[in-house]
């Protein structure tokens, strides 16, 4: 799968300027492709318009080449998978139930599971390693939990490309670490996978691509070296930024160094 | 418990309280003589009190029962919020409105639809009031609008009765508060029929729509995300749920309680996969107010006393219970 982004424009309504600002970006086949940037620079917003749920003022989002609008909602959930940043659950709802739920595009409103149905929900549970939380609540997970469960419901789908609004964010070492090996794996299978993150120095090791905005513009983009500079950094996040090789690992590590705002 | 074992219980409780309504009452029968009412040979008052008034009054409680069930558990779907009822629109503020109105212009009696139709005109005229103001903002319809809408529109209904009763004579009033409290002692084959036939066919397309529900309970986002038409199935299902609570007031006036409290019981007892639960609350809102309606007749007999009441006094503590035992769960 492909994502496309040509020169898109959102204004939100009573919102002050312009959410996006004129973003180009092209995600390539079975790439792993990271989003980044600080708070409020349009991160989320991209991935909404891409998913065709945001109306774009100006400009055009593509699906393999083809305009996201021009998609029915069932065609493209068949396609791609999506790990929301939050979602509230109001009611009580099994961890099978919840990850059967990634059926719907291929069952729609009235037909009932079939075995291939069944077979892709038990991989999607196992993949995640869910399968032994199947009956519990999904109320009563825990953070890590829930988001391997979201995960698997939308591997479920058996997509072709996945999209994820900060999968990791409140995880701690272990569970982001499984969730990011996870997602390299599948991108080397061939899947797409994009992905909006804030972690700088995990993203310089796990992603093909980074993309970094910067209210609502496009500040860099390209391979992890040629985004992971102190000077394009500094000017994004207005910190003093020092970016040296990480030992252990040789990729651009990131350190916020004490002081005032840059 | 598992889903059959509870349809077929409800299926169960269902029917027998369908026979217990029709042997209790004001007078008493004994089974055979329902039987022989049933098969035309017994005595003629045991006929009409079998075939002409019970019978179809425990079918509209069925009726209507069910389909407020069955609407609170969409609206608590559509809404994400196990609070909300079937009511919740203001369509009981307006139906009351219509209802009252009638009454108090000395209307109601001039024949048997002028009631329904005033209350159904007034249910209408909310749930068109509270979709136009969701709607207004933009392309999409807003549920936290709706809600909000919903809740000013109903004090404002809530006024006009009130203004009406102030100004109204002593006997209007009383038949007013009495209707507003909701009651199936109207009922008649001709009303069972027409209940029947905006109930069921809302009831059969609602269910189809039950998992996509299932969805939009998680977030109207994901539910996008997942595949679902979310716009059109939550306009289907909203007015789908609107129309079978208006239908349902215009006949039986304003029940309370089971919209809210039975879809909660379904849900503690089989969980939320609207596949289940719509079909269950639908059994379990039929005997639900048929129960509810033979304890009406009987607890201060010959004295009838309005179904509402009853709904609202074994609704309320049934509900704090279940409160509780969610709580501790």
């Amino acid at each position: 799968m492909r994502f496309t982004a040509e020169r898109l424009l959102v204004r939100y309504p009573r919102g002050p300027g312009a959410a996006l600002d004129g973003v180009s970006m092209d995600v390539p086949d079975g790439a792993l492709y990271a989003v980044l940037g600080p708070n409020g620079s349009g991160k989320s917003t991209l991935l909404k318009a891409l998913l065709g749920v945001l109306r774009v003022s100006e400009g055009r989002a593509l699906v393999d080449g083809r305009d996201v609008a021009s998609w029915s909602r069932r065609e493209l959930a068949r396609a791609v998978g999506v790990v929301s940043q939050a979602e509230t659950i109001a009611f009580p709802l099994t961890v099978r139930e919840m990850v059967a739920m990634g059926r719907y595009p291929w069952l729609g409103p009235l037909r009932t599971e079939r075995e291939e149905d069944r077979a892709a929900i038990k991989r999607a549970l196992e993949q995640c390693e869910v399968a032994d939380l199947a009956t519990r609540d999904v109320m009563t997970l825990s953070g890590g939990e829930l988001q391997r469960v979201r995960l698997a419901r939308a591997l479920a789908q058996e997509p072709r490309a996945l999209v994820l609004d900060e999968p990791t964010a409140s995880l701690d070492i272990r569970h982001e670490m499984t969730i990011l090996e996870l997602l390299r794996e599948w991108a080397d299978g061939g899947m797409t996978v994009l992905v909006v993150t804030h972690g700088l120095d995990l993203a310089a090791r796990f992603a093909d691509h980074m993309l970094l905005l910067s209210r609502g513009r496009v500040a860099a983009e390209g391979p992890p070296a040629r985004v992971m500079e102190s000077g394009i950094l500094e000017a994004v996040y207005r910190w003093p930024i020092a970016v040296a090789a990480d030992p252990a690992t040789g990729t651009p590590r990131v350190t916020p160094l004490r002081g005032r705002p840059a | 418990m598992s889903r059959p074992a509870l349809a077929l219980v409800l299926l169960v409780a269902l029917a027998a309280a369908i026979v217990l309504g029709v042997r209790f009452g004001p007078v008493e029968l004994t089974t055979g003589e329902v039987l022989a009412a049933l098969a035309g040979s017994g005595p003629e008052w045991q006929r009409q009190i079998v075939v002409d008034l019970r019978l179809p009054r425990m079918l509209l409680g069925a009726l209507v029962g069910g389909g407020l069930a069955l609407a609170g558990a969409t609206f608590q779907a559509l809404l994400r919020n196990p609070l909300a009822e079937p009511y919740i629109l203001g369509i009981s503020g307006g139906a009351s409105v219509g209802a009252v109105s009638v009454i108090a212009l000395g209307l109601a009696g001039a024949a048997s639809w002028v009631l329904p139709l005033a209350a159904l005109a007034g249910a209408l005229l909310a749930i068109g009031l509270v979709f136009r103001v969701a709607t207004a903002a933009g392309r999409s319809l807003d549920v936290r609008v709706l809600l909000l809408a919903g809740v000013v529109v109903a004090a404002f209904f809530t006024a006009c009765i009130a203004f009406i009763l102030s100004v109204a004579e002593a006997r209007t009033v009383q038949s007013a508060v009495l209707w507003i409290m909701g009651s199936l002692a109207g009922a008649r084959w001709q009303s069972v029929l027409v209940a029947a036939a905006y109930t069921l066919p809302a009831a059969i397309l609602l269910m189809g729509l039950a998992r996509p529900l299932n969805l939009i309970a998680i977030g109207e986002e994901t539910a996008q995300y997942l595949g679902a038409d979310v716009e059109r199935v939550k306009r289907t299902a909203l007015a789908l749920a609107a129309l079978l609570t208006a239908a349902g007031v215009a006949v039986a006036g304003v029940i309370a309680f089971v919209g809210l409290v039975v879809p909660h019981a379904i849900r503690l007892l089989v969980g939320s996969d609207h596949r289940a639960l719509l079909p269950l609350s639908f059994l379990g809102g039929a005997t639900f107010l048929i129960l509810c309606d033979i304890v009406a007749q009987v607890v201060l007999a010959p004295t009838q006393l309005p179904v509402g009441v009853i709904t609202a006094f074994v609704g309320v503590p049934l509900f704090l219970v279940l409160l509780r035992r969610s709580l501790v769960a």
